[in-house]
């Protein structure tokens, strides 16, 4: 593994944080917009722990990476996916309310982060949920003077699962640098450039010729199962092991 | 704080004392790892036992399945708040390997070693006293790749970051040098029953 800037901030304290948006994004997956009562700055790639406390003292601790960029870290946002035998992201889905409060804290994590002086071209490999880390970066890299150049190769069920799909539209149009492939698991793809099957090796290939070169960093995001099929297709594409950092979503 | 509208899960009574503060239980064996997962071959596999750069003794994969071989059965806790009672591990404890070496504790910290570049500081009162083993197998069978395979360390009674998966050594260390996540913010020992999850803890 690469040594990387080890500076990042990690930790903090337990704090409140309200609860100041609530929105649907896919059939599963709801965003939540809230304000830490202190502020803190974080890196593309960080999470926060979110605490939740029963009237019986019991708690409940979950990882949640932060989509939203660091330019504008008085407000996170969490895209939560609802997993159906979960005991929080049900919990987020159907009780939290705007105007909630949530203990949080943050920023962790100090591998899969990405800054602006990290640089490009990146690849990024996100399976459902595993976007939302990966968000942060494209969000941020889009806020940044030349950004550099990103492709986003994205896995999900359909398309109405993509997470942020009309943001990265959006994006893509803005002839910024940056482009992504859909690969749909249950679903033909819409667009031409799309797939319909699962991430593999001939795929990857496609997403790196869309760069200008060779990857400097790749980040690989979702469950464990997708990350290793996709960081095997990357590596099947000849870049270096050293390159690629992955992080799975690991309940 | 009392968070609104949450309920407690109950948790059986054979549980109880069993989960450290914030963690909760799964049945699952979650894969965490921050890099892609490496392929070790038997053949290319081995372990070696260091103090700083000198080499004390390395063992093939044949030579270290001759080691006295100890079956334990104990809970493991991640930092991302899984916790998973019961696993059964089969390996060789630390204190064999050191006697095996016929070396006694050279210095009070070690390093563990990884075969993908991980790295991450145990004390070695932590790996002494039947504490600690570079487990093999997993469940009666040899240990899946995604779990550390062929070899892993096993220090239950921390955070399981420092149960370093594809393990290829260990190092004595003058001092208490932190190795990859504890560099990365993470806590320098892992106590889970003190939550020491970040270095601020």
């Amino acid at each position: 593994m690469t040594e990387t800037s080890d500076d990042a901030l990690i930790g903090g304290r337990w704090q409140r944080a309200i609860v100041v948006a609530v929105r649907p994004q896919t059939p599963t997956i709801k965003s939540f917009i809230l304000a830490p009562q202190t502020p803190f700055p974080f890196e593309s790639g960080q999470h926060v722990d979110v605490r939740l406390t029963a009237e019986n003292g019991y708690t409940a601790v979950r990882s949640y990476s932060i989509g939203s960029s660091p330019s504008e870290f008085h407000r996170i946002e969490l895209a939560i996916e609802r997993l159906s035998d979960g005991e929080v992201s049900p919990f987020f889905h159907d009780v939290v309310a705007v105007g909630d409060e949530i203990e949080l804290r943050g920023p962790l994590g100090g591998h899969f982060i990405w800054t602006a002086q990290d640089g490009g071209p990146l690849l990024l490999v996100g399976g459902g949920s595993g976007l939302v880390p990966l968000m942060s970066m494209i969000r941020s890299r889009q806020s940044a003077v030349g950004a550099v150049p990103a492709v986003l190769l994205l896995s999900a069920r359909t398309w109405q699962d993509v997470l942020f799909r009309d943001e990265l539209l959006d994006i893509e149009v803005g002839l910024s640098g940056f482009s992504f492939v859909l690969a749909l698991t249950r679903e033909q793809p819409r667009r031409r450039a799309d797939y319909g099957r699962r991430i593999d090796e001939r795929i990857v290939s496609d997403a790196l010729q869309r760069l200008p070169g060779c990857p400097k960093i790749v980040f690989v995001c979702g469950n464990n199962p997708f990350v290793n099929a996709a960081a095997e297709g990357v590596l099947a594409n000849g870049v270096p092991r050293e390159k690629i950092r992955t992080e799975r979503y690991g309940v | 704080m009392i968070t609104r509208g949450f309920t407690s899960r109950r948790q059986a009574s054979n549980e109880a004392g069993r989960i450290p503060p914030g963690q909760h239980l799964v049945e699952g064996f979650p894969v965490l790892s921050a890099s892609p997962t490496p392929h070790v071959a038997i053949e290319e596999w081995s372990f070696e036992l260091k103090d700083g750069s000198m080499p004390l003794r390395k063992w093939t994969w044949s030579e270290f399945n001759e080691l006295p071989q100890t079956k334990v059965t104990r809970d493991i806790h991640c930092v991302t708040t899984w916790s998973k009672l019961d696993t059964p591990w089969e390996g060789v404890l630390v204190d064999d390997i050191l006697a095996a070496a016929k070396v006694g504790v050279r210095t009070p910290f070690l390093l563990a070693h990884s075969y993908d570049g991980y790295s991450t500081n145990i004390a070695a009162a932590d790996l002494e006293g039947n504490k600690a083993m570079v487990a093999l197998r997993y469940e009666g069978r040899p240990l899946e790749r995604d779990h550390g395979g062929p070899a892993r360390l096993l220090v239950p009674h921390l955070y399981f970051w420092k149960s370093a998966k594809w393990i290829k050594g260990l190092q004595f260390t003058q001092h208490d040098e932190p190795g990859f996540w504890e560099t990365r913010g993470y806590h320098i020992r892992g106590n889970p029953w003190q939550e020491q999850r970040y270095s601020n803890d």
